[in-house]
């Protein structure tokens, strides 16, 4: 139980007016910096993925001094990469219906009414400029042979508004972050720091003034001060170990500023991709995501009998549970991510699933190839059966593939406002770090979206509302409270390396990673989240006093990195557990089981959970402070999401 | 920046002096080719070969043959200076070698290109010692003495006798090898150098440049082989 | 697919760190499943070396999922290890035999210095970016995307070029380090396209120039590049750049700077 509620929760200053208005009339009652002023402000930013990299960018074309940091060997890998699908805009190239207000709509729609319909239309808004933006760079998207671009449709909108670069979108818009990031590099407007690790936030009267870092190579920790800092560090899907994210992925930098105070807003909101390849032994450590697009060829099925270990081609028609086409007869095997995903859990917790590890569903592209031949399935989905084939060793053409469901992206974040700000004055976030525009589930081909809208349009207006009022350089590294902070940070360091214990960090992530997809995954229930608010701190615990991390801090140590990194997951998992403990209701990636229709369909509460849930830090292994943030809809009709 | 700058930063960078290598490799090329059908007139007969001799001497009168030696000689000078400081640099980008090695594509001539390129270089200078430097009027034979209206050089009789020796004609033939060996990867390299390669043309490129390397050694090698036979005599 | 457990012989570059003195150390691999990738085989193996109170080989890795380009490692001589297209992180266990001895080395180029055991350096590829690898769009002044169509086959040229994720694999497999395979993939993605049109001669001239710089040798066109490149970018696009490099030296020489 939440012991603390209180609704002293800062100014998200929406601004007012009609909802399409809001964001012009934003910019123009902003406040501006003089040009010649602009040099004089240093803004560190942590991250250089597609927010902090276009953030970066832009703020030094602006004038800006800028500092970027990443913990990757180069700005050019953050995780951004790895995104297959697209991005989407409202430029209704096709003429088939989209607007800026209906991409608004499906929006708000798709996160389940939990998101700020200010920032969704602002988020849309700009969706435009950023493809604009992105050709203009080099971005080399879908062509007709006409030369336009070309659209799709994607994760089951009705309209076309999808841009895209083969199965590499995310990789071909970091790039081209990455090259504007680079052109500032060398034009001196942003200095770069790769291999270097944000550890912790320093604060100076209350204001974010600085970081502190380690130098990933030599080991050595040192500060930066700026006048303002930029967190665009990513989510925090690696908390359950297996996830599609990249392996250096973490909370770190978001959970030591939420530690530092700031609200961290809406963690339980976790989406779990359907089309994942299956996890094949204990030693695995990541998941591979297929795209979505399987899932318009390809039939979702299960045997009927539990246990039945016969092979796909052994088992009839008649034996067949095709699930998702049972209970979504108009969608079918096209049924949202959260639901597709919630239907392979049902039948495997039946005894149903498929494969060595009964984990696992038949995707099952006989009725396509039949229907189409082999060629066609091939020239579709050619790369995608390749990749299943490397990693499985099997051949999808000739037998069904086996997916589950993985955790991929998160929607919670740290709570900021209309401006990108945290409530800690000076502090802003960026991308998926943020809590703001996906509500409780992201639509396909928006995180990309995101990220570049915060990064090349809203943070580039926003900040100077921050900085104008404050004297650029007031505050340097010399501040005590940066020796203090260091010190801290310092002494972690020897305490990892002191504990000499029995176990490998990744042990204790393995460990709490099945711990948290168990009990907080994709069912959740009061009974499982009180277990694992017990057991958090008990294997806590056990890490501090057990755990192996070998080597020193003089030199490249990946374990001492990872240690750093599962030491704050071991706690922010408790913030993820209590969070989804608190929210009695069912809605987007949260689903409890306790909050559900008749017919298993999440069961949202609008009457008291239409609000954003921010927390506030007390002390580790102490209840956080919740804070809410009151959701209001004004534009659209808060109704049921159905896909029957 | 200067004229005389900018060529000097274009040979300083790295795609500057592999243009010229390839450049040069041309000029090298052309003149293997010209070299060959000269050398092919040898089955024509002594009238033939020896004409021609004269010809090339006497050309811009006496001249031309200097223009071509300077030029040959520049050319060379380009292909092998170029070559070495390229090859230095390759050195010191990889002064740690790889304890297990593997190659993947590259073929064995595109990994020796510098060892049968000082082969080469070596049997060029044994061949002008032997064909063109050391040969002078007080020699046996030096003169054509079946042309009646005046004396001229034998270039016929100066090569059947060479190659009447087996070591010399095997010392041909090793270095005919050597070349074609060479050519096997320089010819095609010279596209993609040159930047005339493409997805479609790089196979044809590729077999081009093999039938090219072949049709020199073939050539070449015909003349020991027939004098060894006696298919061409005094 | 049943899995098979593996017993290995591993030859691993040890080296504590970039100034320290390296070598070759032998390890075994007992029981790998050979469902298992290459990356969570040395994960098993540094496991073990961390539960006996060794350090655990150093090596880069991040998606695994072959797209961000940061793991590495020269497998049997092999950057990335056996197999066309993928990257090491991508390479199954499946891929070999029970007792095979496997050579596990960094990628080696002077270019790429070593930081400790398998990690390289290899920020001279961002400085090789940084000397030309963009088009100068200023945020905010771009116009409509379709205000400009650009064909198929044209877009297509260029995507298979930006297929590159710098993982520096054609260094690492070229015999003489070279990077033209990166240099040209970025220099011919961006300058095939109208947009990037403008910046052309000054990028190809920058950026074979930083190429230089950063100490890497030189293409003898074998194209061990393209062989082993996970994303199995043409040699074709070093054709298409030394001839614009060509052009561009002259217009500098004769016509005006860049």
């Amino acid at each position: 139980m939440v012991s603390d509620i209180s609704n002293d929760m800062p100014d998200s200053k929406i601004p007012s007016g009609p909802i399409a208005d809001k964001w012009t009339k934003h910019k123009m009652d902003s406040r501006l910096i003089n040009p010649n002023n602009k040099r004089k402000y240093t803004v560190l930013v942590v991250g250089s993925g597609l927010a902090g990299a276009s953030a970066a960018a832009t703020l030094a074309e602006l004038g800006y001094k800028v500092k970027c940091f990443c913990y990757q060997d180069s700005p050019r890998r953050a995780h951004s990469i790895a995104a297959q699908g697209g991005i989407n805009s409202a430029k209704n190239y096709q003429n088939d219906g989209d607007s800026v207000h209906r991409l608004f709509y499906d929006t708000v729609k798709g996160g389940d009414f939990r998101s700020r319909e200010a920032n969704v239309h602002r988020l849309a808004e700009v969706s435009t400029q950023i493809i604009d933006q992105c050709v203009a760079q080099g971005v080399p998207f879908a062509r007709e042979y006409g030369g336009l671009l070309a659209n799709r449709s994607f994760g089951g909108a009705q309209v076309s508004r999808t841009f895209y670069a083969r199965g590499q979108t995310g990789q071909q818009l970091l790039i081209g972050a990455y090259s504007a990031l680079s052109k500032q590099i060398a034009d001196g407007g942003v200095e770069m720091y790769p291999r270097t690790e944000m550890l912790d936030l320093v604060l100076v009267d209350g204001h974010a003034k600085g970081i502190v870092v380690r130098d990933m190579v030599t080991g050595r920790v040192y500060s930066f001060a700026g006048d303002t800092v930029l967190l665009a560090t990513g989510g925090y899907g690696n908390v359950f170990y297996l996830s599609t994210n990249a392996t250096g992925c973490n909370v770190t930098a978001a959970y030591r500023a939420h530690k530092k105070g700031a609200y961290f807003a809406n963690p339980c909101y976790t989406q779990i991709h359907p089309t994942c390849i299956p996890v094949s032994g204990s030693y695995q450590s990541k998941l591979t995501l297929m795209s979505e697009s399987l899932r318009n060829d390809g039939r979702v099925w299960v045997p009927k009998k539990a246990g039945d270990r016969r092979l796909p081609s052994e088992i009839p028609d008649a034996e067949r549970d095709y699930y998702l086409e049972r209970k979504y007869p108009s969608f079918g095997n096209l049924a949202p991510r959260d639901i597709a995903s919630r239907g392979a859990k049902e039948v495997c917790d039946e005894g149903r699933g498929v494969g060595d590890t009964g984990l696992g569903v038949y995707l099952d592209f006989s009725a396509a190839i039949q229907r189409d031949g082999e060629h066609t399935v091939r020239e579709k989905y050619g790369n995608l059966f390749q990749m299943y084939e490397q990693i499985t060793g099997e051949n999808a053409y000739q037998s069904p593939m086996r997916i589950f469901p993985a955790v991929h992206y998160t929607m919670g974040g740290l709570w900021v406002d209309y401006n990108l700000m945290s409530n800690i004055p000076g502090l802003h976030v960026l991308g998926e770090a943020n809590f703001s525009d996906h509500g409780a589930n992201r639509l396909g081909a928006s995180a990309l979206m995101q990220g570049l809208a915060d990064g090349y349009f809203v943070i580039p207006s926003t900040i100077a509302n921050y900085l104008a009022s404050e004297t650029p350089g007031t505050v340097t590294t010399e501040h005590e409270a940066f020796r203090e902070v260091e010190d801290e940070v310092r002494q972690r360091i020897d305490q990892f390396l002191s504990i000499n214990g029995k176990r490998s960090v990744d042990s204790f992530h393995r460990e709490l990673g099945l711990l948290v997809w168990d009990k907080c995954g994709m069912a959740r229930d009061e009974a499982g989240l009180t277990e694992a608010l017990q057991r958090i701190p008990e294997l806590r615990a056990e890490f501090w006093e057990n755990v192996r991390v070998p080597g020193d801090n003089a030199n490249v140590n990946q374990e001492l990195e990872k240690a750093g990194r599962v030491a704050d997951f071991l706690e922010f998992a408790e913030l993820l557990c209590h969070d989804a403990r608190h929210r009695k209701e069912s809605c987007g990636g949260h689903f409890r089981t306790e909050h559900q229709t008749d017919d298993g369909e999440a069961k949202r509460n609008d009457a008291d959970f239409a609000y954003v849930g921010a927390w506030e830090h007390r002390g580790v292994g102490n209840e956080p402070e919740l804070h809410k943030e009151n959701l209001e809809f004004e534009n659209v009709q808060l109704a049921i999401r159905s896909y029957k | 920046m200067n004229l005389l700058e900018s060529i000097k930063r274009f040979y300083a960078s790295s795609v500057g002096k592999k243009l010229l290598v390839a450049l040069s490799g041309v000029v090298l090329l052309l003149f293997l080719l010209g070299h060959l059908a000269g050398n092919l007139l040898i089955y024509m007969g002594r009238e033939a070969i020896n004409d021609y001799g004269e010809f090339l001497h006497h050309m811009l009168h006496g001249t031309g043959v200097w223009f071509a030696r300077l030029g040959l000689l520049a050319a060379v000078t380009i292909h092998v200076v170029a070559t070495i400081h390229l090859v230095q640099q390759n050195r010191a980008a990889r002064e740690n070698r790889y304890a297990y090695e593997t190659t993947v594509r590259a073929s064995k001539a595109s990994r020796t290109m510098i060892i049968s390129g000082i082969i080469i270089l070596s049997f060029v200078i044994f061949h002008l010692l032997q064909f063109t430097i050391l040969p002078g009027p007080g020699d046996q034979g030096y003169y054509d003495d079946q042309t009646s209206d005046h004396l001229r050089p034998d270039v016929f009789g100066m090569v059947v006798r060479a190659f009447q020796n087996i070591l010399v004609c095997l010392f041909y033939i090793v270095s005919m090898g050597f070349l074609c060996f060479h050519l096997s990867h320089g010819v095609a390299s010279v596209f993609q150098t040159l930047g005339l390669r493409s997805e479609k043309t790089a196979a044809p490129i590729e077999w081009f440049g093999r039938a090219y390397a072949a049709f020199i050694f073939l050539g070449n090698i015909s003349i020991p082989i027939a004098v060894q036979l006696g298919f061409v005599h005094l | 697919m049943a899995t098979e457990k593996l017993n290995l012989t591993l030859k691993v570059w040890r080296q504590p760190s970039s100034t320290a003195q390296g070598e070759i150390v032998t390890y075994e691999a007992k029981d790998i499943p050979s469902t298992a990738s290459f990356l969570e085989m040395l994960d098993i193996v540094n496991e073990e070396l961390i539960n006996k109170g060794d350090e655990p080989i150093a090596f880069d890795h991040d998606c695994r999922e072959g797209i961000c380009g940061m793991c590495s490692l020269t497998i049997n001589g092999r950057p990335h290890g056996p197999g066309d297209g993928v990257t090491t992180c991508q390479l199954h266990m499946r891929s070999f035999r029970n007792g095979d001895t496997i050579w596990i080395e960094p990628f080696r180029a002077q270019a790429f210095p070593i930081l400790k055991d398998l990690i390289v350096d290899r920020s001279a590829f961002d400085h090789i970016i940084q000397a030309g690898g963009y088009i100068s769009a200023r945020t905010g002044s771009a116009v409509d995307a379709n205000a400009m169509p650009i064909p198929k086959p044209v877009a297509d040229y260029a995507f298979d070029a930006a297929a590159c994720i710098g993982c520096g694999a054609c260094v690492a497999a070229c015999k003489n380090a070279s990077a033209m395979l990166f240099v040209a993939a970025k220099v011919e993605h961006l300058g095939v396209l109208p947009q990037g049109k403008a910046e052309k001669d000054r990028r190809v001239l920058g950026m074979v120039r930083a190429m230089d710089d950063a100490g890497f040798g030189n293409c003898t066109n074998q194209y061990e590049c393209e062989a082993v490149c996970p994303k199995e970018i043409s040699a074709t696009y070093i054709t298409k750049m030394n001839r614009d490099f060509a052009a561009a030296s002259i217009k500098e020489a004769v016509v005006n700077e860049f």
